[in-house]
Parts: structure tokens; sequence; C-alpha cells
């Protein structure tokens, strides 16, 4: 059998989570906020294949930011978890809530039992049918979960991003606005520009037919928004 | 499903996420999905749906279902379903054994929505065809019983930018057809009344007349398959595949060929 220095709780505890953070201050950021018709979920993502934002369920999405590898994981253990309960039960029966729990507790088992934390941060929004209350959870390296409403960022520069979306945000915006304001705050984040080419979007539109709310803002689409802004 | 973290890469199987949601019911859920008691007798009474065609037109595919259900001699049921919409492009009609056809068409259903979330792609037409004849193949054991299914694949190939049609027997055996085809009880006379009416790149209209017409002439042949009954309201059902996506269509356009074809009837042969 190995032997393991004595390390206190305490120490161990400080040392994962300054780990887990540094990891995850080292990638960029993800903005989730509410809009009039349902939720944004906006990135600046140079690769437009390796995706931070996706689809879970009918009214349920994913964003994850840190290491690829360890969000992708999640993402995919998601879906099985949704489709598999929505196969069991009924797809009405398929909650953000139960899977930001599931998350926390897989996040939560692998921060204290593992050789190292994931280095990741996710959210799993939920879009509400007409004016109800949308979910959105986001859910950190250790297992912590909150629930958010209105705006939300998480990632590289989370707290700029926060600040920036905190003055300009306002309930009720349509999408256009939103993308455009949401581009503009990673952008003051990051401060540089940040290139239409670049942005990952996607949204939980509760006005879109079928069952399946989510949708992929296309590259051209965003360009749209963001040249029609510029003018 | 979480791999022992420990073992060799190469002792674990493939490597990456398994996109197939059959298989995670498989290896998670296994007591969810039907299987066959080994000796068992062939099962008798159970429902069947009959008749299911597929044709195809200029824009792309044509899948279409009677509403009958019958076990032994008696109706069981009158407005049935048993062509569905599998994904934004394809459709699946399905007869034989009414309970496992169901089952069948949710799984693949799920199996085409659980690879698309997982990767990111839809998979190719030819490739939800073959994982549909796995999943028949699967089924074997319980055809063997007499819960037999038999369905018919159809939808629009988009690498190929064309509509494509699959039918399959009991084994999961697997062929494309060039035209159209037909299953179930009512099968051999609905493909009769095709031959004679379909012809290539027909258009919408005229492709959902040769279907509708084949599930009557299929009614007047077959005890089992249940024609249109416009007193009750019951029309057939009709999955249209274009480049536009899968669409199931109303009562109102079925009803609309329906009535055409009785008005052509009415004035002699066309």
């Amino acid at each position: 059998m190995s032997f393991m220095p004595y390390v206190p709780p305490e120490q161990r505890q400080k040392d994962l989570s300054e780990f887990a953070r540094k990891g995850i201050a080292r990638g960029k950021s993800v903005v989730g906020l509410e809009y009039a018709d349902g939720l944004l979920l906006i990135a600046e993502n140079p690769s437009a294949t390796l995706h931070k934002i996706s689809e879970i369920y009918d009214r349920i999405a994913f964003a994850g930011v840190g290491k690829y590898s360890e969000f992708e994981d999640l993402r995919i253990s998601g879906v099985r978890l949704a489709d598999l309960r929505g196969y069991s039960y009924h797809r009405d029966d398929v909650r953000a809530r139960d899977l930001a729990n599931a998350y926390s507790q897989a996040l939560s088992t692998i921060f204290n039992q593992q050789f190292k934390p994931y280095e990741v941060e996710v959210l799993v929004g939920e879009v509400a049918e007409d004016n109800g209350r949308n979910e959105v959870y986001h859910i950190l390296f250790d297992g912590t979960v909150t629930d958010e409403h209105e705006f939300v960022a998480m990632g590289g520069h989370a707290e700029q991003l926060t600040e920036a979306v905190r003055t300009a945000y306002r309930p009720g915006w349509d999408l256009a606005t939103a993308v455009r304001e949401a581009v503009r705050a990673l952008s003051t984040a990051e401060d540089r520009d940040v290139q239409p080419n670049s942005v990952e979007a996607g949204v939980l539109d509760r006005t879109r037919a079928g069952r399946r709310k989510f949708r992929r803002l296309e590259e051209d689409e965003v360009s749209g928004i963001l040249a029609a802004s510029a003018t | 499903m979480r791999e022992d973290p420990a073992a060799p890469l190469a002792s674990r199987g493939p490597i990456g996420a398994n996109p197939s949601f059959f298989d995670l019911v498989v290896s998670t859920r296994p007591e969810a999905l039907p299987h066959s008691t080994p000796g068992a007798a062939a099962v008798d009474g159970l429902s069947h749906g009959t008749t299911v065609l597929g044709l195809k037109f200029a824009e792309g595919v044509v899948l279409a279902g009677d509403r009958r259900a019958i076990a032994g001699f008696s109706i069981d049921d009158d407005r049935m379903e048993k062509v569905f919409v599998a994904d934004a492009y394809s459709a699946i009609g399905i007869a034989g054994a009414a309970g496992q056809a169901v089952e069948i068409v949710r799984l693949l259903q799920l199996e085409l929505e659980h690879y698309e979330k997982i990767t990111g792609d839809r998979l190719s037409l030819e490739g939800k065809a073959n994982r549909l004849g796995q999943m028949i193949r699967g089924n074997f054991p319980l055809a063997v019983q007499g819960l037999v299914v038999v369905p018919l694949f159809g939808g629009f190939d988009e690498r190929r930018a064309e509509g494509r049609i699959f039918y399959y027997d009991a084994t999961g055996g697997r062929w494309e057809e060039e035209d159209f085809h037909a299953t179930g009880s009512g099968g051999r006379a609905a493909k009769s009344s095709m031959k004679k009416r379909w012809r290539p790149r027909m258009d919408r209209a005229e492709a959902l007349q040769v279907a509708v017409e084949g599930l009557i002439d299929a009614s007047q042949e077959d005890a089992a398959t249940g024609g249109p009954d416009p007193a009750r309201g019951i029309y057939p059902t009709v999955v249209v595949v274009t480049s536009a996506g899968a669409e199931e269509l109303g009562d109102d356009p079925v009803r609309a060929a329906y009535d055409a074809i009785l008005t052509r009837d009415a004035g002699g042969p066309s």
C-alpha cells in the first residue's frame, strides 16, 4: 500500500479548489441570459465543431467551460440520463433540476474522491412553457449549485463578464438585442473585439415549433445581427 | 456504463462515447426491452397492424398506412397509427405485432435523436436504415414466437439529395426499393395497385393519390386492412419526407386525395 502523508482536509480542499479555478480561468467564458422568448447561451469559441453549448433534451440545454474533455463527459452523461428518463417515464418528466442535481452529485464525488477535480463549470438551462419561469442552474467544479435568474457568466473572465452584463441587462430583450449585448459584454471582458465567426450561440426558444426547443444560431445569423448593429 | 479507469485502454472495447440509445438501454435497463422466453409457444390473440406502403416521388418519399389493427378475426382498433416521423428527414411504417411495432418505432426515434445529440450530427440515411435492421434482427427470437414486425423505412438522403425507401424482413434483412413497396397483410394488393398507378417523378398530389388508392385497393382485397371511412372521419396516416423535412399530413389533404379518387372513378376510367 502506498503511503500518503497527512494533509489537513481544509488544506486539501483549498489546494484542489485553487487548482480547478486556475484551470477554468485559462479558458474562454460563457454567458447565459433570459430574453423575451427563452434562454440564450453564448460563448466565444474559435472552433465551429467542438461545442461548448449543446442540446440535452426538449427544453433543456447545456453549456460548459474549462477542460473540453471533462465537460464533454458531463454533457454526454447528461444526454444519457435525460433520454433514459424520458424513455422510462415520459418526456415531461425530464427536468433541468434533476439534471443539475445529478451533475452536482457527480462533480462533488469527483472533487472529493478522485486524484484531481474536474476543471469545469456547467450551466443547465430549461425554458418554461408560455410565461412560466425559466430555470438556470450553475454548477461548479466541487458540486456547488446555484439557481440563477436573468443572467449568469462563467469561465475565464467570469467576474468582468458578470459586471459587463449586469450594467447592460434589461429583461425582455429580443433575440437580436440579447446577442448583440452579450457579444459586447464578451468583448469588454476580454478587452478586445470578439469576432462574429468565433461566436457560438444556442437558444432555447419557447416559440419554436415542435417539442425540441433548442436551436443553434448559425454563423450567418450571428454575423447578420452583429452587422446590423454596427451600421 | 462507466468503464474501470484503471483498466488498460485496449481492454475496454472501443474508445469514446457510444452514441447508441439502444445499446444504452440494453446495458442499463435490459428489463425494459421486450425479450423472448426460451421454448415458449407462439402467442395468439395479440393486436396486429396490417398494411403500410411507401413510394418515391419527384421531391422525396410518401409513406402511408391504414388504421386497422386486428386480433384474430376481430377488429381491435380502427384508428391505430402505423406510420410515424422517425426524425427530421425520415419516417417509418410498421406492420405486424402492434405492441412490438410501437416499441421499435419509439426506440428508433430515440436512437436517432440520441445519436444526433451525442455526436452533434445526424446519421446518414443508410446508417439509419442499417440501425433499424439491427433492431429488427434483435427481435428475431420474438418473431419466431409470432411477434413478427416488418417495417418500411423511407427518408430523404441529404447527401444524395433524393428520397429513398428500404424494406425489411423479420430477420432484419434490409433491401432498398427503387420505386414503391408495401408490406403487411394487404401488401400484395397494395403493390399490384401501385404497379398500375405509379410513375417515376410524380408530383406530390399525384403521389398522395397513388398511396391512398393503394390502401383502398388493399382494403378491398384484405379483410384485415381498413379503408378510408368518411362517415367516421377515419383516413390513412400519411407522412411525406422531402428536402424540407418529414411531415405528417393531417386528415384534410388525405381526404382531398380520397375525394379526388372517388370523383375520378365516378367519371369513368381515367
